[in-house]
């Protein structure tokens, strides 16, 4: 039945992306996410200039570009956690410009951090617990009446339960957060997010520091994040992964989307290769410099014809 | 030697009226260092405003004890809003410069002459604590246990005293283990993954703040009510960084930290100073006179509480595992 399922899901993500044009900025059938002119500028550098997006519900999409291009600044866009100069973004049709990082979370998208945040000091249950929402006891007032939450946190902590042995990390419930692996302490950043019940899980850098063996645990994990009806943003470096789990791969540089597409043919698009590589990677730097390149190549045609000449 | 006269006022000072103010303000402290990482190095500051609160409102405008509490506790809140909605954003270590001079800023104010018509200058105020001690249910004699005890006003003193410290340590501890406290304490850990998880860390700051406001004020109060006076420069800062030793000392994060460091604390320093007096007096000590025993006491408390970092990082109460995690 899981498989069926996985089937249908994978292909029904990949059905939606069918046909679609691989320019920046192409429609989707049913976006649950749209910004429109996001423009972030830190003193005289524009850090991103997006100037239309659209992710598709339910699906796995990857947003790649070489170092500096702007992915994780984007992201706090989106979520809240930094001001953009201008543009706006909505989710799920609800306007998300301006609405602070929590308000966001609690409408259902949901974020992780490239450096793990995951809260030493206490326990990986209380971690867990923390990611619900609409707590009773949260209350100043309520929490001096342990009655009034006590069976909401039984609940909570029955569902937290659930996930760390998803997460194969029900061994470890009562340790400190802080003597988790780095690993452990990813895949424990993703378990809270889904306790908050996001709609949207984004990812940032979900594969960094973490060893090869749980790499493939981790892969698995958010696959199964878009078998259960949510959708997933993520960025990341390893390519690897990207072409292993995403349905649809976005490429930014220098701030700006420059190009989308499927997996398998992204990294082949001449705009991505010139965005990594430069866009003339295989063109002299200046005019000296192809004068250079001329003289070398005339030397050593010389050279050759002087070796020739002592051969005979 | 006079023993007996070092041992009662050791044991004294274990119980007396320096535990119930300090012990106060260190719950304060703890609340806000450490359940929440708040830096706030300004609570002198809301003792302050309590004390002034009720000496003022009784003395100068002549309204009942009980308004004057009243008016106590509110400054005590108005001054966290009003250095919370500015400063509660800032990162931890501009809150604590912020802060601490807010305190000073008060301090001032209390003491400047502009303002000795209604808060008396650096004489401060004194007279208003009659209607506390009118309500006094002891009649007149001597509460304890031989050569240990006190007289009915000091011991009525310490038995509302003790209470409101009992009182504020069951909230601390009914509330530190309920989801409020876990949000607060994820705060302390990491404020942005607290974002992420859609808590409002703003409004949770604030509350703190105010908690930990509200219960330095009364702390406040019992300076005032026990020594019978508020001078301005009582409130210094170094009442704030005597609760912040007094916390690290109990233990941060720990519910009955506070009131033991406080404890601890106190007999330390009384212990010392009476010892070291009683020594010079018999001759014991001849390198000093009597009248260097005060800093020098400061000096050895001060070698006692760096002994205590060196060997028991964690404080009294604390668990060395959470010291562990941050050496990683």
């Amino acid at each position: 039945m899981p498989d069926n399922q996985t089937t249908t899901r994978k292909a029904a993500a990949l059905a939606a992306f069918q046909g679609l044009e691989h320019e920046p900025g192409v429609a989707k059938p049913d976006a649950i996410l749209t910004a429109d002119n996001v423009v972030r500028r830190f003193g005289g550098l524009t850090a991103v200039d997006v100037g239309h997006v659209e992710i598709q519900r339910g699906s796995i999409t990857a947003l790649i570009g070489p170092n500096g291009a702007g992915k994780t600044t984007f992201f706090n866009q989106l979520t809240g956690f930094d001001t953009a100069d201008a543009g706006s973004w909505s989710f799920n049709g609800k306007a998300m410009n301006g609405v602070p990082a929590h308000k966001v979370a609690r409408s259902g998208m949901v974020r992780t951090f490239q450096l793990t945040k995951a809260l030493s000091k206490l326990t990986v249950m209380e971690n867990m617990r923390l990611g619900a929402q609409g707590q009773k006891g949260e209350n100043f007032f309520r929490a001096l009446i342990p009655g009034s939450w006590r069976g909401q946190e039984d609940e909570i902590t029955k569902r937290a339960e659930e996930l760390l042995v998803r997460f194969k990390l029900d061994a470890k419930s009562e340790d400190f957060a802080g003597s988790l692996s780095g690993g452990q302490r990813k895949l424990l950043e993703m378990a809270r997010a889904l306790m908050v019940n996001p709609e949207l899980v984004m990812l940032d850098e979900p594969m960094a520091g973490v060893n090869p063996a749980l790499t493939q645990s981790l892969l698995g994990h958010v696959k199964d994040l878009r078998e259960q009806g949510m959708t997933v943003l993520f960025v990341e470096h390893d390519m690897d992964m990207v072409r292993d789990i995403s349905d649809w791969v976005i490429v930014m540089a220098q701030g700006a989307i420059i190009a989308e597409g499927p997996p398998d043919s992204i990294m082949s698009d001449h705009r991505v290769i010139d965005a990594y590589l430069g866009a003339h990677h295989d063109a002299p730097l200046s005019e000296e410099e192809l004068q250079q390149q001329l003289h070398e190549a005339e030397a050593a045609l010389e050279a050759e014809a002087a070796e020739e000449e002592a051969a005979k | 030697m006079d023993w007996l006269t070092i041992l009662t006022t050791t044991v004294h000072a274990a119980i007396g009226w320096e535990v119930v103010v300090y012990g106060l303000a260190a719950i304060g402290v703890n609340i806000h260092f450490g359940y929440t990482g708040l830096l706030n190095f300004g609570q002198a500051a809301f003792m302050a405003v309590a004390g002034y609160g009720l000496a003022v409102t009784i003395v100068v405008i002549g309204l009942p004890f009980w308004v004057g509490i009243l008016v106590g506790l509110a400054g005590a809140v108005l001054l966290a809003l009003l250095l919370g909605v500015p400063t509660l954003r800032l990162r931890a270590d501009y809150l604590a410069i912020v802060t601490i001079a807010a305190a000073e800023i008060i301090r001032l104010i209390f003491r400047s002459v502009a303002f000795k018509e209604t808060f008396g200058g650096s004489d401060g105020r004194r007279g208003f604590n009659n209607d506390f001690y009118e309500i006094n249910p002891f009649p007149p004699g001597h509460y304890g246990i031989g050569p240990f005890g006190f007289n009915e006003r000091t011991f009525w003193l310490l038995v509302v005293g003790w209470v409101t410290l009992a009182v504020c340590c069951a909230v601390v501890y009914l509330l530190m283990k309920s989801p409020w406290g876990r949000v607060l304490k994820a705060i302390r850990e990491d404020e942005e993954a607290v974002r992420s998880l859609g808590k409002n860390v703003f409004s949770y700051k604030m509350q703190s703040l105010i908690l930990g406001g509200v219960i330095g004020a009364l702390g406040g109060f019992f300076y005032g009510l026990y020594n019978g006076s508020v001078q301005p420069d009582v409130f210094g800062t170094e009442m704030t960084f005597f609760a912040y030793t007094i916390v690290i000392l109990g233990g941060a994060a720990r519910v009955l930290g506070p009131v033991v460091g406080a404890m601890v604390f106190w007999v330390l320093f009384v212990f010392i100073g009476n010892f070291l007096s009683e020594a010079v007096r018999a001759g014991y000590i001849t390198v000093i006179t009597e009248t260097q025993v005060g800093p020098i006491r400061y000096a050895l408390v001060g070698l006692g509480f760096i002994l205590l970092l060196v060997f028991r990082p964690q404080g009294i109460f604390g668990d060395k595992r959470e010291i562990a995690l941050d050496a990683r």
